[in-house]
């Protein structure tokens, strides 16, 4: 029997892009909400890759994972790290 | 703000040159391979992000400044336009220099070649052009972002 291997990939990256999406929400902490809003967008890429488009991936990959987890990191240290002024 | 570890320092000091010539394949290669000027432009702001966080604002300083980058930016766009109006003796954004145009430039302008191959990359006429421009504003717009974040606004 042949097994669909892609498409049990495409099924888990998106599970884990939800359940990191909904942690981005979620967590209190603003840092590890923007490291899950990384680890979010570097599925994303790689799930573009798998279906077919890695003009996209690369462009997610750099933007996405990259230089806004930056941004985000830099405008954090300015404030402070817990939602709701704890 | 001060910089970080020695051995983040360090790696990262390592790691620059791969990223930027990872981000310079990106863009040569805009017109065979997936990417292009936009792609590779972000790649390459990246490692000036890299460079920024790791060594703090004020060794950071020496290398890019706010006026470099934000005139990266407009001499990208610059060049883009003026490239799309060398071509208004036939229409906006002519590729004047592929292969049967006339007259002939020869930079660029190989005609490729049919059937599976490993690529030319003396192909493309005004594409390749194109491409290092938008991946010259692309460097400079990011950058600035992070450049000016990282400063925190102030001067």
């Amino acid at each position: 029997m042949n097994v669909d291997y892609v498409g049990i990939m495409h099924v888990v990256v998106l599970l884990i892009v939800l359940v990191s999406a909904y942690l981005a929400i979620k967590l209190k902490n603003l840092l590890s909400a923007v490291l899950a809003l990384a680890v979010m967008s570097l599925l994303l890429s790689l799930e573009f890759y798998l279906l077919h488009a890695p003009d996209v991936a690369i462009a997610e990959a750099g933007i996405g994972a990259g230089l806004t987890t930056a941004i985000y990191v830099l405008a954090i240290r300015a404030t402070r790290h817990l939602e709701g002024g704890a | 703000m001060m910089a970080m570890s020695k051995i983040v320092r360090t790696v990262s000091n390592l790691l620059y040159f791969f990223i930027l010539i990872f981000g310079f394949y990106i863009v040569m290669h805009g017109h065979l391979t997936p990417g292009g000027g936009f792609q590779g432009g972000a790649v390459l702001a990246s490692a000036i992000a890299l460079i920024i966080v790791a060594h703090g604002i004020e060794k950071a300083k020496k290398f890019y400044s706010e006026f470099s980058l934000t005139s990266c930016e407009s001499l990208g766009l610059v060049l883009f336009i003026s490239l799309a109006f060398l071509g208004i003796f036939m229409t906006f954004f002519y590729n004047f220099l592929s292969p049967g145009a006339q007259p002939a430039i020869p930079i660029f302008s190989t005609e490729p070649p049919l059937g599976p191959n490993l690529g030319n990359l003396n192909t493309g006429g005004v594409i390749p052009l194109m491409n290092i421009a938008v991946g010259i504003e692309v460097i400079g717009g990011l950058g600035a972002i992070v450049y000016v974040m990282f400063r925190g606004g102030k001067k």
